[in-house]
């Protein structure tokens, strides 16, 4: 949980961020309201005829939002389940829509096994995401991988059911 | 964004001061045959006197080893301070196979002597007799000197209590948790922050003469390695590539580390990388998790982690040949992190053991495997310089703590932080 408000937060100040550079066809505070319906009552033109544009951002912005932007996994696996295509096609959309947004792939492990071959792993899983987005049309240029391996838990515990938490990849809009 | 810098120079690290988090050491397992040693408080002559017992310190090293078990003060009927002084039958009577003697002696305002001597109670033979200068604020480190003298003349092995022991502190709860990398003596004491950062800190080496710390620091937001001077804080960025930039290992050179990156394509592999001139060479070729490399002890090969058979097994490369790897464990189906012994007949491995992590260490001759702890979660196992114990971090009621283990299993001892988790502990080489 705490994972996914951390990437929405990221993802909304990522583009009030990225508001100044980008004045004619981005939205003032879109998606700033973070899960609470972003994108909606914020919204307000800032440029001449983009309104279609913008509306298109703002939908995939939506989809991405209740798509969720954590990808769970099976132990030592880095394979994207089936459960998680619509999660993979919302960023798709939006990333294809929004050329310079750049999204961030965060691959992390749940703590067994040995620290830097979790960061092997981690960068197995975010390497699995990049080429799911790629295979979507992302282009290679708006996707970067970090694997934090699992020296970032979501859930602090030792059992399955924190372990299960913690073999993810986050997809956050950074910088 | 920022840009890579190849050199990046920083001293605002340098003094950052004691950590908080003390370290307790404790025995949960001792040699039942340890050789009792009378360890007499350490006469003192001149003023100004040592403000440290330089005997407690050396019977508390000699107790800590598992391998002896010193005579409690109370016990001790008499207080000798040079050999001529002991009666070896009063010594006899306490049961006692060795004592020591000594004096620690003003020289100076700052400067004294330790004068220490060894004997062997039921003979009456004097085994050893030194005078060690030394300066106030070393005398510490002195009374580990002493020790090891002691320990290596009893036992045939070289004392590693002078020795100094890397490891991580993390203190605080997801997101906001606080890393520090901290030296300390191997009895705990001592401690100084090397890098601090509220940023993911992994993966401590030594360079093999004590005097650097390669690490892996996310302060970037990123994966980078760095290579810190410990007397000057200097500190260097030297790989700083897209992807994994990991698991950093020094040549027995010191000119080269080994490393793991995973650059544009994402495939994770071993190269190393010459400190001066900056090449990399790739070490690994297999689409899998190549990683964790350790050099052998003549530096003509690198030992790593694997999956490309699956899961997680440990290869050897011949650094000139690195398109011939050959597998190296076959026991069981997760073995990781291999470390080589100081006199390179041995690996020390991260093993599954029926859902567990234990270190298992590899003969290197008949490839036989023995498991030597007993957690859930025991890894990043270090050899101590002396070959004779295996430092390795555990977890105690869900804490992570250090622990060490002599490598026929027989002495082990845990060393908990008072706050926060402790982990990834590496033994320094001897000071060079």
């Amino acid at each position: 949980m705490r994972a996914m408000s951390v990437v929405l937060v990221l993802l909304s100040t990522a583009l009030l961020a990225g508001c100044p550079k980008t004045t004619t066809t981005k939205p003032e505070g879109a998606g700033a309201g973070g899960t609470s319906g972003a994108g909606t009552s914020g919204y307000q033109g800032n440029g001449a005829g983009s309104g279609q544009q913008l509306t298109a951002e703002q939908l995939a912005l939506k989809e991405v939002q209740q798509a969720g932007s954590v990808i769970y996994f099976d132990y030592d696996k880095a394979e994207i389940r089936p459960e998680y295509t619509s999660v993979i096609a919302a960023h798709a959309k939006y990333l294809n829509g929004n050329a310079n947004r750049k999204a961030r792939l965060e691959g992390h492990t749940d703590e067994r096994g040995s620290r830097e071959y979790n960061i092997g792993l981690g960068e197995r899983r975010a390497q699995a995401v990049r080429r799911a987005l790629m295979l979507q049309g992302v282009p290679e240029a708006q996707l970067a991988t970090v694997s934090y391996g699992e020296e970032r838990p979501a859930v602090d515990g030792h059992d399955e059911a924190a372990y299960s938490k913690n073999r993810r990849v986050e997809i956050a809009y950074g910088q | 964004m920022r840009k890579t810098l190849q050199l990046l120079i920083t001293s605002a690290l340098l003094f950052a001061g004691v950590s908080h988090a003390q370290l307790v050491v404790e025995i949960t397992k001792g040699q039942s045959d340890a050789v009792p040693i009378a360890v007499v408080p350490y006469g003192v002559e001149g003023q100004p006197a040592p403000t440290l017992d330089v005997a407690d310190v050396i019977a508390a090293d000699l107790k800590r080893s598992g391998r002896f078990a010193p005579l409690e003060k109370r016990d001790m009927i008499d207080r000798p301070t040079s050999g001529d002084q002991i009666r070896f039958q009063d010594w006899k009577y306490l049961k006692s196979d060795f004592i020591t003697v000594g004096k620690v002696s003003a020289d100076g305002p700052d400067r004294y002597s330790v004068q220490f001597e060894l004997f062997n109670v039921l003979n009456g033979q004097r085994l050893l007799g030194q005078k060690i200068p030394s300066a106030a604020k070393d005398l510490r480190a002195t009374a580990h000197r002493v020790a090891d003298l002691i320990f290596q003349q009893l036992t045939g092995i070289p004392g590693a209590f002078s020795t100094r022991v890397a490891f991580l502190n993390v203190e605080g709860a997801a997101p906001n948790q606080r890393y520090k990398l901290i030296v300390a003596d191997a009895d705990g004491e001592n401690q100084q922050v090397i890098a601090n950062s509220g940023e993911p800190l992994m993966s401590p080496a030594w360079s093999p003469d004590g005097q650097s710390l390669a690490y892996v620091s996310f302060e970037s937001k990123n994966a980078a390695i760095y290579v810190q001077t410990l007397r000057t804080g200097e500190r260097r960025r030297v790989s700083a590539r897209a992807g994994v930039n990991g698991a950093p290992a020094w040549s027995p050179d010191g000119r080269a580390l080994a490393l793991t990156l995973s650059r544009k394509d994402g495939d994770v592999d071993v190269y190393t990388l010459d400190l001066n001139s900056q090449v990399l060479t790739r070490m690994t070729f297999d689409p899998g998790i190549d990683t964790e490399p350790s050099f052998s002890a003549d530096g003509k090969k690198i030992y790593f982690t694997s999956d490309r058979s699956g899961g997680p097994q440990i290869y050897e490369v011949d650094v000139n040949d690195p398109r011939n790897p050959r597998r190296v464990s076959f026991d069981g189906n997760y073995n990781a992190r291999p470390r080589v012994s100081p006199d390179g007949k041995q690996l020390a491995v991260v093993h599954q053991d029926g859902g567990n992590f234990r270190i298992a260490v590899i003969d290197l001759a008949s490839r036989a495997m023995q498991v030597l702890t007993q957690g859930r979660q025991d890894e990043s196992p270090s050899y101590a310089p002396n070959g004779a114990t295996i430092i390795y971090a555990t977890q105690d009621r869900g804490r992570g703590v250090l622990a060490t283990s002599s490598i026929d299993g027989r002495v082990q001892q845990r060393l908990a932080a008072s706050a926060g988790d402790v982990r990834e502990p590496v033994w320094a080489p001897y000071a060079k």
